[in-house]
């Protein structure tokens, strides 16, 4: 890789630089089964063109010691899509879009520690590959709201049956949106923001 | 039609944590007592009595200095970028390095003096309801 002619310096568009007075930022997480719309989602609300980070894993074989030092390994690679929102001079909002797949669970240590909340995507053709996803959340005590993407093939259920299916608690919000449109993709995460609001209230943090 | 039915779960106690490997105490400003330390996680050298925090995929990273003569390619490619704060998971997106390599290449450069790091906003801490006002407050323009 060579990052030295001037010509191919990587980097942001002079545009989009962030202030120097921006002390911190925070991240909230999009999460949900196979095209059910998080790219989308990402894409319309953020402030830049979504860039894609990723990560390899390599974790060794179990049990292979006896392999003279040639122990087995498999390498991992999952790309997340992110974008960002600019909230003041000081702080800026990112959004990773992830994967709810089983097998990429290795990469949450990392990203869902501290995330603010997230929002789990679901799509009503396959609403059980939301299940486990939203089954990690609660019992690490992530906070989240559930969103629906509305596909013109799939079944429309009213909210109250998808409520009681998704078995959600009481508090957590769930709603419909259309991820392509920034408007309601900013609506959900609205929505998030208000519920986290709400739980501050209600564990009597100042 | 009915849909497929869900069983809710509920929070699971962290498990004990093992004792820390290091036996300086952290004290960086915006770390918890008794937070959860993922062992596995690389960790940066925050300061020179050599406090410890993670860093996040939304860490700031912040250059210090004009690349040296010594620099590699990555660490002046880093330096050209982060004139303006940015995040590591832009870093890494730019360079187009995985998140791991590219923390240990920060972790070279912050250990070094490059760069200058600028912790996240993390929910465990989340005490001021006035950072959630402000992200609604900054939505509502979007
Ligand atoms: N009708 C409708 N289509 C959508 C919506 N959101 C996304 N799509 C479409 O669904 C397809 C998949 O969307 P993506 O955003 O790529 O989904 P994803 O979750 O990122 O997919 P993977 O990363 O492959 O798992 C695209 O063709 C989108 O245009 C929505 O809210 N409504
Ligand atoms: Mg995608």
């Amino acid at each position: 890789m060579d990052f030295n002619g001037s010509d191919t310096i990587p980097g942001p568009r002079a545009e989009d630089h962030l202030p120097q007075s921006t002390t911190a930022a925070a991240k909230i997480v999009i999460v949900g089964g196979f095209g059910v719309g998080k790219t989308t989602m990402v894409g319309s609300v953020s402030e830049i063109k979504p860039l894609t980070t990723e990560e390899t894993m390599t974790q060794a074989g179990i049990g292979v010691d006896d392999n003279y030092g040639s122990e087995t390994k498999t390498a991992t690679t999952v790309a997340m899509d992110f974008g960002r929102i600019r909230i003041t001079d000081e702080v800026v909002l990112y959004l990773f879009g992830t994967p709810g797949q089983e097998r990429f669970w290795f990469l949450w240590e990392g990203l869902f520690e501290g995330a603010l909340g997230a929002v789990v995507l679901v799509d009503t053709r396959r609403l059980e590959v939301s299940f486990e996803v939203m089954g990690r959340l609660e019992e690490r005590g992530v906070p989240f709201v559930v969103a629906v993407n509305t596909f013109p093939d799939g079944p429309r259920y009213p909210l109250d049956d998808l409520r009681s299916a998704l078995d959600l608690a009481p508090e957590i919000p769930i709603v419909e949106c259309d991820a392509r449109r920034r408007a309601s993709s900013r609506d959900v995460l609205m929505t998030l923001m208000r519920f986290l609001h709400a739980l501050a209230l209600s564990n009597g943090l100042a | 039609m009915t849909p497929p039915q869900r069983r809710r779960r509920h929070p699971v106690p962290e498990p004990v944590p093992a004792p820390p490997p290091a036996p300086e105490p952290v004290e960086q400003e915006e770390q918890e007592e008794g937070e959860k330390k993922n062992p596995e996680r690389l960790y940066i050298i925050t300061g020179p009595d050599g406090e410890r925090a993670p860093l996040d995929l939304v860490t700031l990273i912040v250059a210090r200095a004009e690349p040296p003569s010594s620099a590699t390619p990555e660490q002046t490619a880093v330096l050209r970028m982060c004139g303006a704060p940015l995040s590591v998971a832009e870093v890494s997106a730019y360079l187009g390095l995985p998140f791991s390599v590219v923390s240990v290449l920060l972790t070279e450069m912050l250990a070094a003096e490059l760069v200058q790091a600028r912790a996240p906003i993390v929910r465990q801490h989340l005490p001021d309801r006035s950072l959630l006002e402000a992200v609604m407050h900054g939505l509502q323009r979007l």
